[in-house]
């Protein structure tokens, strides 16, 4: 009787602790996909949080002064996707570069972007071979 | 000549462990063998000595640019200052695992001198345990990732340091500390397991590693600590923690480390847990490994360029050899450990310890859990993913508030079963609490954060009521003034009340997570010198633009006049009088990187953090782009920290014989 109580608890609290952390992954998890993946992917990537990776084409950026507005397209070769992001972009963003963008698509096409990523993960990976 | 030395001393330290675990795991056993326990204290030695002289050679050849050795010519260039050329040993992936044997042969050694003549059945057992993890790291080295591999040809000069690593001082000092908390586990772990191979099952295992385990636990917080200060100081975004597999390597160990810290008094006070004790300590052990191969193996990375080097695999392999010998050591005595006591009521101490067991690992499984999840994806759909932040707070801040509440709760209740002495203390801890949570609410605080403070409050008033209650009743059995009486009781059991210090560093710790986690207020603008812009309460005023030629790094400033409120009084000035602080963001770019990297300025007072970083400028528009972040509380973050530190460092302090 005692132990069949023990065990409903201990089932109750494992099943409340498997839900929390199902739950908490639901939006937490961030793809990351390229300009081609994405837009494979068409509708079904639209509102997704994605982090997009590419290069800046040259030529394509382009800065609104009054409202901040960058805009710039990137590509993997293949398949372009339109960014625009508000804010100043950091010192090492530069057309020609790689970058990696998180944001949304929007439906329109455009990848809304909420940052760009400065990649600091290059000493956390074992030193290449010169 | 370093390369060839240094190769050679890692070899014969290689021999001497095997050699060790040779004479160790042949002797007799017989309960007493002299001759056996002499053979492993010198194998013990042997290998010190022979690491100790590897990281010598190591460390001259970092010294002295000798650019024919792959790692020192990846890692050091001839800009590197001197303590950067020093730290340079803990830079990379084979340097690392250097200092990790080092630190491991180090306390083997500390082990074999200091029990010397003592605990005789077990200590023969603990060596070999030690001495087959060495044999792990030292044997890496002598194999896939050999620290004095050299080049074809001698490069005339370095790369240098990651420039992220060589941006801040505390990069020197941080690993050092992480690696002695990681490595410290191996302590218990191996007196645990001697304890199983020994077969005699009494709990001195824990007694006598009671300190290490103390000492481990305080690098390792330290180690966090230093972690989470250098990402704020470097990394420019603001923020001390990103959910980055790498914190996470360290926080799932601390975690674990931490239930076992309090799950080992129980059983030396009732006589419970021996086998919950001997798996958690096995888990927190193994779990130093992964992190270990987790920032290491570059897994991380992806799963495809973790199979490109033989170092991932290697410790997937000790890591499944490890999994596999301590389950069936711990299986096989599995009949013969008995608990003695008995559990008597679930309103008391131990219970609210079980409780907080239980809550501790599921946030170490949490923290697991969101880490491998990436990989496990990738490695079943090909598809690469992360999991962000939002997944971790809203798993382990339900979770903390409930750690919070048992953690007030056990301090209050008794061992064994309370009474209603407990009851009434209960009562007045949350009377109190709900009173200072109206107060706060009437504040302005609401939602998760003041649920979080609340707990908060209910734990810290917990331990503060312990130092009243016993520095009370010793002042009526003594007579003593109370501060005399706080003495005492910190002088007369050390490991109790620095330990409810610790909980209240851990209280003013999450009081600045909360704090920082509720009002961020963050604003980037691109400034033309002499213009202002608003962030909070602050106006800062972009003074100029300034070029810092040194010897490693050219450094660009932007000096920013800060003013209180909205600063038209004052910012008008011409000159910066009238402000309240010139900070000085800046960005270095290091011969060695392409990308600058950023020095954020930081005007820290114990409400918020105005944090500034630099991150653009045109020297011919004369404009840069700041970034302003306030961030309310996070001093509190590092002052607790500290204190935590501290506390855990007096705790582990030997006591003065009496």
């Amino acid at each position: 009787m005692k132990r069949t109580r023990l065990i409903l608890a201990a089932v109750i609290v494992a099943g409340a602790l498997v839900y929390l952390i199902l739950g908490g992954l639901r939006g937490a998890i961030v793809y990351y996909a390229t300009p081609s993946e994405v837009l494979a992917q068409g509708q079904s990537a639209v509102g997704r949080a994605t982090r997009l990776g590419g290069q800046v084409v040259p030529g394509s950026r382009r800065r609104d002064p009054i409202t901040l507005e960058l805009r710039f397209v990137l590509t993997d070769g293949k398949a372009t996707v339109p960014v625009v992001y508000r804010g100043a972009p950091p010192e090492l963003f530069t057309e020609g570069q790689g970058a990696i963008v998180e944001g949304t698509l929007r439906a329109d096409g455009v990848f809304a972007a909420r940052s760009i990523i400065v990649k600091h993960s290059e000493e956390y990976a074992p030193p290449k071979t010169p | 000549m370093i390369a060839t030395l240094g190769s050679i001393f890692l070899t014969l330290a290689l021999v001497c462990a095997v050699g060790g675990l040779v004479v160790l795991l042949a002797g007799r056993r017989s309960r007493h063998d002299p001759v056996r326990a002499a053979r492993g204290r010198l194998a013990a030695a042997g290998v010190f000595g022979c690491v100790t002289l590897a990281v010598v050679m190591m460390e001259a050849a970092l010294i002295g640019f000798d650019f024919s050795i792959r790692y020192v010519a990846l890692n050091v260039n001839r800009a590197t200052p001197l303590v950067f050329r020093v730290a340079g040993l803990w830079g990379a992936l084979e340097g690392s695992i250097l200092l990790w044997a080092w630190v491991l042969t180090g306390l083997t050694l500390l082990v074999a001198v200091e029990y010397r003549g003592k605990h005789s059945e077990l200590i023969p057992h603990v060596l070999t345990v030690l001495l087959g993890i060495a044999v792990f790291f030292v044997g890496v080295m002598v194999g896939p990732a050999n620290p004095f591999a050299r080049l074809p040809v001698p490069a005339v000069d370095g790369r240098g340091l990651n420039p992220l690593l060589q941006n801040h001082l505390l990069m020197a000092i941080h690993p050092p500390f992480l690696y002695l908390g990681y490595v410290g586990f191996s302590i218990p772990y191996a007196f645990a397991m001697g304890t199983l191979l020994s077969g005699r099952h009494r709990d001195e295992w824990m007694t006598i590693t009671r300190r290490w385990t103390l000492v481990a636990w305080t690098s390792l917080t330290a180690g966090l600590l230093l972690g989470a200060r250098w990402s704020y100081d470097v990394l420019g975004w603001g923020g001390y923690w990103a959910w980055d597999p790498v914190e996470n390597a360290a926080l799932m160990p601390w975690l674990v480390a931490t239930a076992f810290i309090h799950s080992s008094m129980v059983q030396e006070r009732r006589r419970l847990l021996r086998i919950w004790n001997l798996s958690l300590v096995i888990v927190a052990f193994l779990l130093t490994i992964f992190g270990t191969f987790l920032t290491r193996s570059g897994i991380l990375a992806s799963v495809h360029s973790f199979t490109q080097s033989w170092i991932g695999p290697l410790f997937v392999t000790f890591l499944g050899l490890a999994t596999a010998a301590s389950l069936l050591a711990l299986l096989a005595r599995l009949p013969q450990i008995r608990d003695e006591g008995t559990f008597d009521s679930p309103f008391s101490r131990e219970a609210m310890m079980l409780l907080n067991n239980a809550v501790l690992l599921t946030m170490a499984f949490t923290v697991f859990f969101g880490t491998i999840f990436p990989l496990i994806v990738e490695a079943v759909t090909g598809a690469k993913v992360t999991v962000g932040p939002p997944f971790f707070n809203r798993v382990l801040v339900p979770l903390g508030v409930v750690l919070l509440i048992v953690m007030g709760t056990g301090t209050a209740l008794r061992w064994g079963r309370s009474g209603a002495e407990e009851i009434r203390k209960l009562g007045w801890l949350g009377g109190m609490t709900l009173l200072m949570m109206a107060a706060l609410g009437f504040a302005g605080v609401r939602g998760a954060g003041l649920v979080a403070l609340g707990a908060v409050l209910f734990m810290a008033l917990a331990q503060l009521g312990e130092y009243v209650r016993g520095a009370g009743a010793r002042r009526i059995a003594t007579g003593e003034p109370w501060p005399t009486a706080v003495r005492m009781l910190f002088a007369l059991n050390r490991q109790r009340y620095y330990g409810y210090l610790i909980h209240l560093g851990l209280a003013i710790v999450i009081t600045g997570i909360v704090g920082s986690q509720s009002g961020r207020i963050e604003v980037q603008r691109q400034l033309s010198v002499g213009r202002t812009m608003q962030v909070g309460g602050y106006t800062l005023r972009l003074e100029g633009l300034e070029a810092l030629p040194g010897p490693d790094k050219m450094v660009v400033a932007a000096p920013v006049a800060v003013f209180a409120g909205d600063g038209t009084a004052s910012a008008g000035s011409p000159d910066s009088t009238g402000a309240i602080e010139l900070l000085r963001p800046s960005e270095n770019f290091y011969r060695q990187a392409r990308a600058p990297v950023a020095t954020p300025a930081v005007r820290s007072t114990w409400r918020e953090d105005l944090y500034v970083v630099l991150m653009a400028f045109d020297p011919g528009a004369q404009s840069a782009v700041l970034r302003a972040v306030i961030t309310p509380l996070v001093s509190w973050i590092w002052v607790g920290g500290t204190v935590m530190v501290i506390a855990g460092v007096l705790a582990a302090w030997p006591s003065r014989p009496r």
